[in-house]
């Protein structure tokens, strides 16, 4: 059956789209992910405009992470305050992030910036889990106990000043490295649709020694507003969140991400982040070949005076 | 796919000629009509393309050279002038980026052509370049006249080119039928991604390869639809449609926790 999309202005499949939502859901569900970083690139393969896949990406998110935030409200795990500072930053990054955005789409950089983006990001972050997950599997599979890093160890970010109080996350830090992570995964939530999640929860846990048990719903409190207000930056300044085709999204994503939640269960930790590094490699990969690859067309028509 | 159909209403002109002394001595000269019977169409979002009919009349033709077919008539229907960017995309490092770019202002989103015959065998190709007739001739202005000949030729060409490809230039030679010595019908394609607001219809007639008169009506293009709607929204009201947006997002996952509540 196919829609037309009013703001992308194509004709799509409603199925593939549901599809694509419930099969993302599946698998944030599966590894706590939040899934922005799967579903923009997954759109632009779908020929979706890399401006409209982003922005409808953001939107989307918005949808799983405050699925997951209200059950992480219900059973405590969420400190408010650290939240806020992430948040605060959060804004100042997006806002930098949404002018950079119109700026490259005016200069017709802005595909090529993205996909470069997402190869960097990916790689890196799918390489290290990959590397880490494999020693893991491996050091288990010899019967040796895993080496824990010794908690409360503390490092360069532990000596910055202005520290404030977190009571629930028990800590006492500079919030320098907190307003700074945020703002940083604000500029990559408008730049690439995503929420952050899969860079926000290992910097909280290594970088600000974040006790685990509250890192999730933190960082899905924090990614529910940053997502929130770079929708609606894009929606003012670009007109490029498609809420026909991110409805489609959300409702095949919050489906697929029960039945994602359940297969997890049943799966080893290591083996799960195994799986979802090779899963990151996969897409980095595939968006890389598309920046060697010859295009078909050399030209490319794009309206003048977005200014 | 039913035909658009628009009506053109012959004007008998002999009655004017007995009002008009001056026209008596000079022989009586050819001129062309088009009309159309609407001044807007209104096209869903899932419109896949259709063909316009637009039909017209000749004013006093000479019988001899309409029985020789010496007549030729070309219509355009022509889409709102906007500027474009032209990029060109090259190697660099091995990856493929846009490097260079020409801007060129006020061209046509889209230029259906309907001729009676190919358009060479109509007239010289001067002529066409003069009257910046047909996809190919159309003038197109770059905003920077400063730069390369060459360069801007080749981005001119690849512009009329990616036009083409995507069907908003079309020329649909054999699309102008002579139905008598002075009606004529013309069929121009509407291309699926046919922009909205207003677009001309011009018609050009030639008598034995040489230009005589030119007439033109206005057609108006609009969308309509629930699509249409939700477009127009995020474009009028985006501050409220981007609310509207996150609002949905979070009754969407509200909606999903409790449908398949575990905890």
């Amino acid at each position: 059956m196919g829609i037309y999309l009013p703001i992308a202005e194509i004709s799509v499949n409603v199925f593939v789209l549901l599809a694509m939502g419930a099969a993302v859901g599946f698998l944030s569900g599966m590894f706590g992910v939040g899934g922005g970083f799967l579903i923009t690139p997954l759109l632009i393969f779908y020929n979706i405009p890399p401006a409209i896949a982003v922005a409808t990406g953001a939107n989307q998110v918005i949808a799983s992470s405050f699925s997951g935030a209200l059950s992480h409200f219900k059973r405590g795990t969420l400190d408010f305050k650290l939240g806020g500072v992430l948040l605060a930053g959060g804004i100042v990054g997006s806002t930098a992030g949404i002018y950079v955005f119109a700026l490259l789409r005016r200069l017709g950089q802005l595909d090529l910036f993205i996909s470069l983006l997402y190869v960097v990001l990916l790689g890196t972050v799918g390489g290290l889990m990959l590397v880490e997950s494999l020693n893991a599997l491996r050091a288990s599979r010899s019967g040796a106990a895993p080496v824990l890093k010794k908690s409360g160890q503390h490092n360069w970010i532990h000596r910055l000043p202005f520290k404030m109080r977190f009571r629930a996350s028990k800590l006492f830090v500079s919030v320098i490295p907190v307003l700074g992570l945020g703002a940083g995964i604000g500029f990559l939530s408008s730049i690439m649709g995503v929420g952050g999640g899969f860079i926000m929860v290992p910097a909280l846990i290594y970088l600000l020694k974040v006790p685990t048990n509250v890192v999730i719903g933190t960082s899905l409190f924090q990614i529910i507003f940053t997502s929130a207000y770079t929708t609606l930056v894009h929606a003012t300044t670009n007109q490029t969140v498609d809420v026909i085709l991110a409805f489609l999204l959300m409702a095949g994503g919050v489906a697929g991400a029960q039945y994602g939640a359940k297969a997890g269960q049943r799966l080893r930790g290591e083996q799960l982040r195994a799986l979802l590094a090779m899963l990151v490699l996969a897409v980095a990969i595939r968006l890389a070949v598309d920046l060697f690859v010859t295009p078909p067309n050399l030209y490319s028509l794009s309206a003048a005076g977005l200014n | 796919m039913a035909g658009l159909r628009a009506f053109a209403a012959a004007v008998p002109l002999s009655m004017l000629f007995a009002l008009s002394p001056a026209m008596a001595q000079t022989p009586p000269t050819e001129s062309i009509q088009i009309g159309l019977s609407t001044d807007a169409i209104s096209i869903t979002a899932g419109f896949s393309g259709a063909d316009l009919t637009i039909f017209g009349s000749l004013e006093n033709p000479d019988p001899l050279i309409a029985r020789q077919g010496r007549y030729d008539v070309v219509v355009v229907l022509e889409g709102p002038p906007r500027p474009v960017v032209v990029r060109r995309k090259d190697r660099v490092l091995g990856v493929w980026i846009n490097l260079d770019s020409e801007t060129f202002e006020n061209v046509p989103v889209s230029y259906s052509v309907a001729t009676t015959r190919p358009l060479q065998d109509i007239a010289e190709p001067a002529k066409y370049k003069q009257l910046s007739l047909g996809a190919q001739n159309l003038y197109l202005k770059p905003a920077d006249e400063t730069g390369s000949p060459a360069t801007i030729e080749e981005f001119t060409a690849a512009l009329r080119e990616r036009k083409a490809a995507t069907g908003l230039y079309s020329e649909n030679v054999g699309g102008v039928q002579f139905l008598s010595q002075n009606l004529f019908r013309a069929t121009v394609r509407l291309a699926p991604n046919v922009p909205v607001g207003t677009h001309k219809a011009r018609a050009f007639l030639f008598k034995s390869g040489m230009f005589v008169k030119e007439s033109s009506a206005q057609l108006e293009i609009r969308k309509s639809g629930f699509e249409q709607s939700v477009f127009r929204v995020a474009h009028d009201y985006s501050f409220l449609y981007g609310v509207f947006a996150i609002s949905l997002a979070m009754l969407t996952g509200w909606l999903g926790r409790i449908i398949f509540r575990k905890d």
